[in-house]
């Protein structure tokens, strides 16, 4: 079975890296680098699996994320959020949007690696 | 009241001298005829009896019940308070100053740290770096059959990222540098007198002289040493300093200092002073003269820094406690018993130093007063001293949290800092 995630970064060499990684397990990455126009993107790719940055340009992870699990066929959407920000306000502000799995930068290949697989097959 | 006795004045009013008194000392409050009658006498004009310093007081206390609720009625008490309480009102309008800049400085400190756009940025940046430079050395690390086109991209990446990360943490370290030298740096009397002896290089030229000023005077404009109890802490210091400078006189003990390699117990015994003045001496030479920095850490019985002069690759903390492995605080715990250790310091460069520590206890209130203890340790960056270079060497820190040192057995708490460098 084909696995899909889609990735919302604006870092274009973390991009280029997790991009690498996964693709080499047998993902198909796709990568978006706009806040604005990101939730348009997770609809229209329906991707199995979503890494997003909270710093985006046009729209933070935070409203993003809010925004879909606002909306059905995102409501359920297993969501990997990728931070600099490790404060705890931040945890409870994604968890209240409803995150499924949270990950402060500097993080490390596998543990990326290790979380999406996890989300794919229903765990956290 | 000089010149003139205060009974013959109190006569030539017409008042007593003890109530006489009691105007000077500010207990008793008076105006009208009185006033005039002493300031004839006196050749000054009345205004100059009551205003000045009870203006400003009664402006002070004002101030202080701006702040506060039924202020009519204690308006009313006001004049009365200070003709009565000077002593408590002049406490009171300090407290109010003080706790006024302390307001600032906390808000500042939080606004920068909650708020601070820069500061956010460029943190943020930094950790993005790093999380790609980390992300893309790993897969080139251990990723054995990876196709030559992908290896040359990320050795790009990695070569972008670097020279981003060097940029934002040369532009990070510029800011907080800036951010130093504001206002709001120091916030205790201590960090006050810190402040101003880093500014001056820790030598006092004006101490050196045959004749130096009142240490008072000196300390009276100085705009670094805000408050008054740092302006006490900086008096009591250049008293020591005079104290030191005397019996060890500058070019002689300079001199000396070059001719033993900085060694204290040879300086000690040439001098005849003990080895905690030769500390104090030697971290006060001139840089320029002696080649190098030369450091001095002194604590007092419960291990609090008192004095702190660093040098490079030798911080010692400000705000947290310090590395419990110096040379200072197994000086501490034995009074009297000298200690020579050569150390290195945990960190990207490993910096060596050779350090002296002793512990001198004082009875400053008699016999039956208690011991106090005193210790100080003298840092003597590599190559500045040939003295002790074959000994083994202990390894320490600045402070634990900052230290990388992960197996340390005197570790009080986990450090911030990766584990190994």
């Amino acid at each position: 079975m084909n696995k899909r995630v889609l990735l919302v970064e604006d870092e274009p060499n973390i991009i280029e890296a997790i991009r690498f990684i996964l693709s080499r397990d047998g993902w198909t990455v796709e990568t978006h680098l706009d806040g604005a126009t990101a939730v348009d993107m997770v609809t229209a790719a329906a991707p199995d699996v979503l890494v997003l940055d909270v710093m985006l340009p046009g729209k933070s992870g935070f409203e993003i994320l809010k925004e879909l699990r606002a909306l059905s066929a995102t409501a359920a959407l297993p969501v990997l959020m990728l931070t600099a920000k490790g404060q705890g306000r931040d945890r409870e502000l994604a968890e209240r949007y409803g995150v499924t799995r949270y990950m402060t930068k500097p993080f490390s290949n596998a543990e990326v690696l290790e979380a999406v697989n996890a989300l794919q097959t229903g765990g956290r | 009241m000089q010149g003139r006795k205060q009974a013959d004045l109190a006569r030539s009013v017409g008042i007593s001298p003890s109530y006489l008194n009691l105007i000077e000392h500010n207990r008793r409050r008076i105006g009208g005829k009185l006033i005039t009658d002493i300031a004839h006498e006196l050749g000054v004009e009345p205004a100059a009896l009551t205003e000045g310093a009870e203006a400003a007081l009664l402006d002070g206390l004002r101030e202080v019940l701006a702040d506060t609720e039924k202020t009519d009625e204690a308006l009313s008490q006001l004049e009365e308070f200070v003709g009565r309480f000077p002593v408590w009102a002049r406490l009171l309008v300090e407290t109010r100053r003080r706790a006024s800049d302390l307001e600032h400085s906390v808000e500042v400190l939080s606004d920068r740290m909650a708020h601070d756009p820069f500061l956010s940025t460029s943190l943020h940046e930094v950790i993005s770096t790093v999380t790609a430079i980390r992300s893309t050395a790993t897969i080139l690390a251990e990723t054995r059959d990876i196709d030559p086109q992908w290896r040359d991209r990320f050795h790009r990446n990695m070569a972008e990222e670097s020279a981003r990360l060097a940029e934002s943490a040369e532009a990070l370290v510029r800011y907080l540098d800036e951010a130093s030298s504001v206002e709001f740096e120091a916030s205790t009397p201590q960090e006050e007198l810190d402040g101003w002896l880093r500014e001056s290089g820790y030598h006092v030229a004006e101490m050196e002289r045959a004749l130096p000023p009142e240490p008072e005077r000196l300390v009276a404009h100085q705009p670094r040493l805000r408050s008054a109890a740092a302006r006490s802490l900086a008096v009591r210091y250049l008293r020591r300093y005079r104290r030191d400078a005397e019996h060890m006189p500058l070019a002689a003990f300079l001199e000396a200092a070059l001719q033993t390699g900085f060694d204290p117990a040879a300086l000690s015994a040439r001098f005849g002073v003990d080895l905690g003045a030769v500390f104090r001496r030697l971290a006060v030479l001139p840089a320029g003269k002696v080649g190098g920095q030369i450091g001095l850490a002194i604590c007092d019985g419960s291990g609090t820094l008192t004095f702190r002069k660093s040098v490079e690759g030798f911080q010692l903390p400000r705000f947290s406690a310090a590395c419990p492995l110096w040379p200072l605080y197994k000086a501490l715990a034995r009074p009297m018993a000298p200690v020579r250790r050569r150390v290195e310091m945990g960190g990207r460069s490993l910096h060596r130093y050779l350090t002296y520590a002793i512990c001198q206890p004082s009875q400053p209130a008699g016999f039956d007063g208690p011991q106090v203890l005193e210790a100080a340790m003298l840092i003597l960056p590599e190559g500045l001293s040939e003295l002790g270079a074959s000994e083994p060497l202990l390894g320490i820190g600045t402070s634990c949290r900052i230290c990388p040192r992960a197996g340390c057995a005197a570790r009080r708490e986990p450090s911030i800092m990766a584990e190994a460098f």
